[in-house]
């Protein structure tokens, strides 16, 4: 993509969009509903046309190609299967197409290959309708497969499955484009998805791309705040700069942005406790402490028996903070 | 407010049982969660409670009353479904204030009331807006507000947050437990999303094939299950399972799963040669080269803060490990496991069934 940029009559969905997805890459774009990830794929696919700037498939221009010739696969939210064919005829549909059409064999041989990829080899027969979530969701993602264009468009694939399915999918999903070498470009809201899925992850706010690179480049090293909050699960604390007078920070911060990995919480022995804890949240797998600070909530996870009680007074200390200016960009110690 | 009491709950569509002799107590101010993959019996269960359902046999009694054969409008409960069903054609305010003017209360103690719900809701700013302009969020809101505005004995609420997106139901489960918390009403909240669940309820109630296979606190239910289903349905990424042959008698401190000697907590009753279950969560799991039960990495996922790493033991089991994300593993390497002694169950696999221990008695914490 170069410097592609649409518009829905006064509204900028996407605005001078660069980026490269490299062969075999699997790319997330990830930001909230309407900051332009779905329209970016589908000027990718074609389905939109571009007012502005240059859509490049496999080093060809196909800015101004019909969807039909720009040699891409979509895999949509919702999965359209055809409820009347079986899970055979639902994969092969896409080789008898009378554009792509296929010798049967050959279709025989390709749509066996992907089913057992897909783990849903035993299905074969069975009609589309008696499937459950999951199994439709791996025909509808097989149908795309059975195909080999040089891109995988995908679009929020795993969000109508529910949360098991969802994280059984994703592993899925990773091991097939690895596997195939598949070169996928996949948008989504969900941060998970874009941590776990992602070679590189291309963050969206608003139509443009604010940072682009590996989930843990993303992670370790936002380049402002908006990308700090979208990654990592709690989210990290965004503590004003004036609560913590003694931390050397750059003069522009004015905010400091900590995650609850570089948090460290005591039980305050020297009479000069910073915060209270307010609330022990157990979620099962994870225990949230949260702590507040003036009128600030710091959110860290913690073990089961912290010895900690609700209304306890306690040091915190910042082990790695980060720093951000007014308007929410980075600064970084010179 | 009140309480509600469910005895001996059974309904029957034709051959089908969809609820199976049900007995529990939702406590006056309680958050409730029926829990439950779709079909096991949940949304018929709260159905029943609010009169929309007769029940086949038992009884339902709300506030110390027997309502099992009252009608759902002499029930004094508040119903929010799924689907927002709001009154295109009126007002955020005169939607909340429906039920009232219904009732035929005076337009002025309506609108003080309305007014008291809108602040509760935080939606004061939108009592004059067309519904139909509003987010999906803000449409619940409404919706909970025409609940909130009754004053009600009881809340029932069928998967209010099923129809948002993943990222906004995280927001409406903080929103709808500081609600809670502030309105102190009993409420039965009906979802099949263990996540809803883990971060709202009091107590979970959580259901298979119309049955209730476990009740209690969230923490209870995810470090005690009572049994497989529910050691799978809860968390995510669920219990791993390790399945072996043995024998166990009271006492043991540790099986031997394929030749492995594995601690665990002291089992309280014995079992003769059996198809036996052991049961592991994900953050008690740790990788350590020299551990003899050995397994191969399959894939890691990066978290950001940890990582869940999916291995594959040599029998075939698959295990999942909830790790720090700064320890680097690679898909093929083959690793040893550890697991946290005080923190394993034990399931007799024919039945599903978590056996006795030290654990599972509710005695020792790991």
């Amino acid at each position: 993509m170069e410097g592609v940029t649409k518009r829905f009559g006064a509204t900028v969905a996407v605005a001078d969009l660069t980026f490269t997805l490299g062969d075999g890459e699997f790319l997330v774009l990830l930001g909230p509903t309407g900051a332009g990830k779905t329209t970016t794929l589908r000027l990718v696919a074609g389905l939109e046309r571009s007012d502005a700037g240059r859509v490049h498939l496999g080093g060809r221009d196909v800015t101004r190609e019909p969807p039909a010739a720009r040699d891409a696969t979509f895999v949509f939210q919702q999965y359209s299967l055809y409820p009347h064919l079986t899970v055979y005829d639902n994969l092969a549909f896409p080789l008898r197409s009378p554009a792509h059409r296929e010798p049967e064999t050959r279709i025989r041989t390709r749509v066996t290959e992907i089913a057992s990829l897909l783990h849903i080899d035993d299905k074969l027969a069975s009609r589309a309708t008696q499937l459950s979530g999951g199994q439709m969701q791996r025909v509808a993602i097989g149908r795309a497969l059975v195909r080999h264009p040089s891109i995988y468009l995908m679009d929020e694939p795993l969000s109508s499955l529910d949360a098991k399915l969802r994280a059984e999918m994703r592993v899925e999903l990773k091991r097939i484009q690895r596997e195939l070498g598949a070169t996928i470009l996949y948008v989504t809201h969900d941060q998970t998805e874009a941590m776990t899925l992602a070679t590189n992850i291309g963050v969206l706010d608003r139509g443009r791309l604010v940072q682009f690179g590996s989930p843990r480049a993303i992670y370790a090293d936002p380049v402002n705040a908006y990308v700090a909050t979208r990654l990592g699960s709690p989210g990290i604390n965004l503590i004003p700069r004036a609560l913590y007078p003694d931390v050397a920070a750059p003069p522009a911060a004015a905010t400091i942005g900590v995650r609850t990995e570089h948090v460290r919480i005591r039980k305050s022995s020297n009479g000069h406790a910073v915060g209270r804890v307010k609330w022990i949240e157990h979620l099962g797998d994870q225990n949230h402490l949260h702590v507040t600070i003036a009128d600030t909530d710091v959110v860290t996870l913690c073990d089961r028996d912290t010895g900690l009680a609700v209304g306890d007074t306690v040091d915190v200390e910042l082990t790695a903070p980060l720093f951000f200016a007014a308007d929410g960009e980075r600064v970084r110690a010179s | 407010m009140a309480e509600i009491r469910i005895e001996h709950l059974q309904k029957t569509f034709g051959d089908f049982t969809a609820v199976r002799d049900s007995t529990f107590t939702v406590r006056n101010g309680e958050f409730f969660c029926l829990l439950g993959p779709s079909g096991c019996g949940k949304t018929t269960t709260l159905r029943m409670i609010a009169g929309l359902e007769l029940p086949t046999s038992g009884r339902i009694l709300l506030g110390g009353d027997d309502v099992t054969f009252k009608r759902a409008s002499q029930r004094d409960i508040a119903f929010v479904f799924q689907l927002f069903a709001l009154y295109p054609h009126m007002n955020v305010r005169t939607n909340i204030g429906y039920p009232l003017r219904s009732q035929g209360m005076l337009r002025h103690d309506v609108q003080a009331r309305v007014a008291e719900a809108a602040r509760i809701l935080r939606i004061e700013h939108l009592l004059d807006r067309s519904v139909s302009g509003l987010s999906s969020g803000d449409r619940q809101r409404v919706a909970l507000g025409r609940a909130i505005v009754r004053e009600p004995l009881a809340f029932l609420l069928d998967e209010p947050l099923g129809a948002l997106d993943a990222e906004f139901r995280d927001v409406m489960c903080g929103e709808l437990r500081a609600l809670h918390d502030r309105l102190q009403a009993t409420t039965v909240y009906v979802t099949h999303d263990q996540l809803e669940a883990m971060a709202m309820a009091d107590t979970i109630a959580l259901m298979n094939h119309g049955v209730v296979e476990q009740l209690g606190p969230p923490q209870d239910i995810y470090d005690r299950p009572a049994s497989l289903f529910v050691a799978d349905f809860i968390g995510s990424p669920p219990m791993s399972f390790l399945p072996f042959r043995g024998s166990v008698m009271a006492g043991d401190r540790s099986v031997r799963v394929h030749g492995v000697e594995i601690a665990l907590p002291e089992v309280r009753e014995g079992i003769e040669d059996t198809e036996l279950v052991l049961g592991v969560r994900p953050e008690h799991v740790m990788l350590s080269d020299d551990a003899p039960l050995r397994a191969e990495v399959i894939d890691a996922e990066y978290l950001g803060t940890t990582q869940i790493v999916t291995l594959s033991t040599a029998t075939g089991a698959g295990i999942k490990a909830r790790i720090a994300a700064d320890i680097h593993v690679f898909p093929g390497e083959s690793t040893g496991l550890q697991f946290r002694p005080g923190q394993l169950s034990l399931f007799d696999k024919a039945s599903g069934r978590a056996l006795r221990t030290a654990l599972h008695d509710g005695g020792a914490h790991g």
